[in-house]
């Protein structure tokens, strides 16, 4: 009896322990790879184990994370959104119009100004979606228009011009810093991945998300409407933009039509080094935290060692593809310790 | 040249024409679960019009496969133009000479014709491409086919039985020593069927062997003169044509049996109508069709492969747009436009392609159960895993699903243990009415036995069941009647009173004699 007992709770221990390893071994590689870079610059770039650097990456970091976050459920379902650096102009040229009407009091401006920069990425990414799903086009192509139509709509609202002036207090709380480390935009960000976290975690739409990444034809049969979600996630990479643009505006403090141009690169890339497979249904938002931090930490320390501004793009460009080479293996790994399992 | 000379190679020319161009010995192959040839020998003379045929899941297919490259035997030896013959690629096969023209055209349709007869071998100069030269020789081999089309023709603009000749033309351009084709006519009109016979003469006239697959049986006669009949993966015989009637075919062709299921489901009671389809039709000019299934009750569909089986059952499900007709549902006419709708009236699709329509692959067992209803395992959007989790163990256990943990990614699953999560994920949903594609393919014999054991069950509890099948035997066994499909019409209804295999296939093949005869 006993020795039945005890065998049965090994192997849920067991279970447990591997079921933890899969979990964890998704964002566990580029967590390390993050903590050895950060050590790597910490021993020889001068200045980097400073608050104040730390301070600098957590400003720097916000908005690739804001955008890279809402990329995440677009790039998970398995299509792409090219356009979310131009809708982040658009998005900033819509708020600081109405930020600096002087017809409105600040407090007025500045939560329209939140609810239209958050309206306008949230319509331009439902527009993406609803185009491909409507037409079933290929999203790089359809958000690769929107990428060029937004930039000119941003310079048609801006009438090609930035817009600064932007009201006080708004000024004032981009500045806020807590505990002497976290700046308030960098909190914004976080907030934002950890709502994107706990969607993608334990939601419907969540396993939706997913579901569909991994077999949208299966997920049809199944008696569900994966055009909706996808709607939706690309409706969310918008409402991304619009955060994002807000967090432009809070550091910045000018809306400007040629802001964000090749930020949707970025994002991409933030989401590919955090282990999301670009052909959908595997990765995390966590991940792509990790992978937004690695990509600021490396081009703040090479900045910090001398490096010329023109290796830094050669030394990210090799890690971004590194990344991707080394989730080929992780994933060989993962499959090969699942099948092990399988046979028994 | 030599006297001798000349004596010993007319010799060797003699001793050439004497073997086989082709000599299958004991080939077989297994896939996971199935074996789908099993100690096959036969031999094609050189020159000769070669007819194979069998039954659905005889081992045709995978025996072309072979013969095409694409797949190697895993027992066995074939030889061929006396060689030892053992291709690794498509490329390989036709290398060697062996061309197959499979029921899928594989040209590419954005090409030029002359591009697509040449491709292997473009004429070219300099690295360049030589246009001339290659619609010049493209031509040549349209006249050789009697194909009247510029060779510039891009081939997306051409007709399937224009695409065909492309392939055969394409063969004639490699000199290949065997054609192989795999159901040529299935898409042809009559007029095309005669103008490909007329060609295929022409061919054998110059030597070329031809290996040909056919469903029709009445159009053999025109293109062969020795038969090989293959049975659950065996050969039955290699025979001439000649003193060899239909009927004997049909009798070569038939026979297969299975374990023995007992009266498995006829004393299962059938209550009211569980599922009614009155005047479906596919396509505006597809034959109209009508039938039911009662509660409790397991209706096989039976028919050749491209019968309109699977097009039929998905587009009841809402998977594939229809042109017309009603659906009931326990006596409640119902609209299905999609997928959702079926679910959402209790209708569900286990299709035929598990991996690739029916699995979440790369997701947990436990995942894969619940996704036909979400609704039962969140709380205001909000997923209650742990409800989740002992849904799916209760699942896994009823229906016997082997795996370590319901964690565990079905990619690893046998074929059995998908098909079960298949089930399972439906059986979840908790339907009125359920469509079985093909549910016991790829699986192996103890699976299936657990398959028909849950549909037994399913039946018994008053579900109505449909369930699309090649394996013939299988549906003797588990239905209570039989609906057999032929070229999209239902060709004849056979309660279990009256099951017979010779009955069956003869309405299997009925319509496509009739094409003939108009």
């Amino acid at each position: 009896m006993s020795e039945i007992a005890e065998q049965a709770r090994k192997q849920k221990s067991s279970a447990l322990w591997e079921n933890l390893l899969r979990i964890s071994m998704r964002e566990a590689g580029v967590t390390v790879a993050l903590v050895l870079i950060v050590l790597f610059f910490c021993a020889t770039a001068p200045y980097f184990a400073t608050s104040g650097n730390f301070l600098k990456i957590f400003v720097q970091i916000a908005i690739n994370t804001v955008l890279a976050a809402g990329m995440t459920f677009v790039i998970l379902t398995g299509g792409i959104d090219l356009s979310v650096g131009s809708v982040l102009a658009l998005c900033t040229v819509v708020g600081a119009t109405i930020t600096t009407d002087e017809r409105l009091s600040a407090g007025t401006s500045i939560t329209l100004a939140f609810l239209a920069c958050l309206g306008t990425g949230a319509l331009c990414g439902a527009i993406n979606g609803w185009v491909c799903e409507k037409w079933k086009l290929p999203s790089f192509i359809v958000t690769l228009g929107m990428l060029n139509i937004a930039s000119g709509l941003a310079r048609v609202v801006s009438n090609n011009s930035t817009i600064s002036g932007l009201p006080q207090p708004f000024v004032e709380f981009g500045n806020l810093i807590f505990w002497g480390i976290f700046p308030s935009i960098f909190v914004i960000a976080l907030a934002v991945v950890l709502i994107g976290w706990f969607i993608l975690r334990f939601t419907v739409f969540g396993r939706f998300i997913f579901a569909i990444g991994t077999n949208e034809e299966a997920v049809r049969l199944s008696g569900h409407n994966p055009r909706a979600i996808k709607i939706a996630a690309f409706t969310i990479s918008g409402l991304t933009a619009g955060i994002a643009a807000m967090v432009y505006l809070l550091r910045l403090n000018v809306g400007s039509p040629i802001a964000g141009i090749g930020y949707e690169l970025n994002a991409i890339a933030a989401v590919i080094i955090g282990g999301t497979s670009l052909s959908g249904g595997k990765g995390s938002i966590i991940g792509t935290l990790v992978g937004a931090c690695i990509l600021q930490v490396l081009s703040t320390g090479l900045q910090l060692l001398g490096a010329e501004d023109n290796v830094k793009p050669i030394v990210i460009g090799t890690v971004i593809v590194l990344a991707v080479i080394l989730d080929t293996y992780r994933n060989k790994f993962l499959r090969a310790m699942e099948s092990r399992k399988g046979v028994q | 040249m030599h006297g001798d000379e000349l004596t010993r190679s007319r010799v060797d020319a003699a001793a050439h024409a004497e073997t086989p161009l082709l000599k299958l010995q004991a080939v077989g192959k297994r896939f996971p679960g199935v074996v789908a040839l099993r100690d096959v020998s036969f031999e094609i003379a050189r020159g000769a019009g070669h007819v194979l045929l069998g039954e659905n899941g005889a081992g045709k297919s995978t025996l072309i496969n072979m013969l095409g490259g694409a797949l190697q035997p895993d027992d066995g030896a074939i030889w061929f133009d006396g060689a030892p013959y053992r291709p690794a690629s498509p490329l390989e096969a036709f290398k060697a000479g062996i061309r197959v023209v499979h029921q899928e055209l594989n040209l590419l349709s954005n090409l030029s014709v002359a591009e697509n007869l040449l491709f292997e071998q473009l004429p070219s100069r300099h690295g360049m491409v030589n246009f001339r030269e290659m619609n010049r020789r493209a031509a040549e081999l349209l006249a050789e086919v009697g194909l009247d089309v510029a060779p510039t023709t891009e081939v997306s603009r051409l007709g399937v039985a224009q695409m065909q000749l492309v392939e055969i033309a394409k063969a004639l351009c490699h000199e290949s020593k065997l054609l192989v084709l795999d159901e040529p006519t299935a898409t042809l009109t009559v007029r095309e069927v005669d103008r490909l016979f007329e060609i295929l003469h022409r061919l054998k006239a110059k030597g070329v062997t031809t290996l040909y697959i056919s469903h029709r049986l009445e159009e053999i006669y025109a293109v062969g003169d020795h038969v090989t009949v293959l049975r659950d993966g065996q050969h039955v015989t290699t025979r001439s044509l000649s003193g060899l009637g239909i009927p004997d075919i049909v009798e070569l062709m038939v026979g297969r049996t299975i374990a023995d299921q007992g009266e498995f489901s006829a004393d299962i009671p059938v209550g009211g109508e569980a599922l009614g389809v009155t005047g479906l039709k596919l396509t505006g000019d597809s034959p109209e069709m009508s039938f039911s299934v009662g509660k409790g009750e397991i209706v096989g569909i039976a028919g050749l492969v491209g019968s309109g089986r699977t097009e039929v059952v998905r587009a009841l499900f809402g998977a594939d747009p229809k042109a017309a007709g009603r659906i009931r549902i326990v006596g409640q006419e119902v609209d299905i436009a999609s997928p959702r709708d079926a679910v959402a009236h209790g209708l569900c699709l286990a299709t035929e392609d598990r991996k690739g329509q029916g699995l979440l692959l790369e997701m947990s067992c436990a995942e894969n159960t619940t996704i036909t209803d979400l609704a039962k395992i969140s709380w205001r959007g909000l997923l209650q895993r742990k409800t989740e989790h002992a849904a799916s163990r209760r699942l896994v256990k009823e229906l016997r699903v082997k795996t370590p943990s319901i964690h565990q990614a079905v990619r690893t699953f046998s074929g059995g243990n998908q098909q079960k999560i298949v089930i399972a994920k439906w059986l979840f949903r908790g339907p009125k009415v359920l469509i079985f594609d093909e549910p016991t393919r790829g699986i192996d014999v103890g699976a299936k036995a657990e398959i028909y054991e849950l549909l037994r069950k399913l039946a018994t509890d008053g579900k109505g069941i449909l369930v699309v099948s090649s394996d013939l035997p299988e549906l003797m066994a588990i239905c209570h009647r039989i609906l057999v499909f032929s070229k999209g019409r239902i060709a004849g209804e056979v309660p279990r009173a009256e099951f017979d295999q010779h009955r069956i296939l003869s309405f299997a093949f009925q319509e496509y004699g009739r094409v003939r005869d108009r």
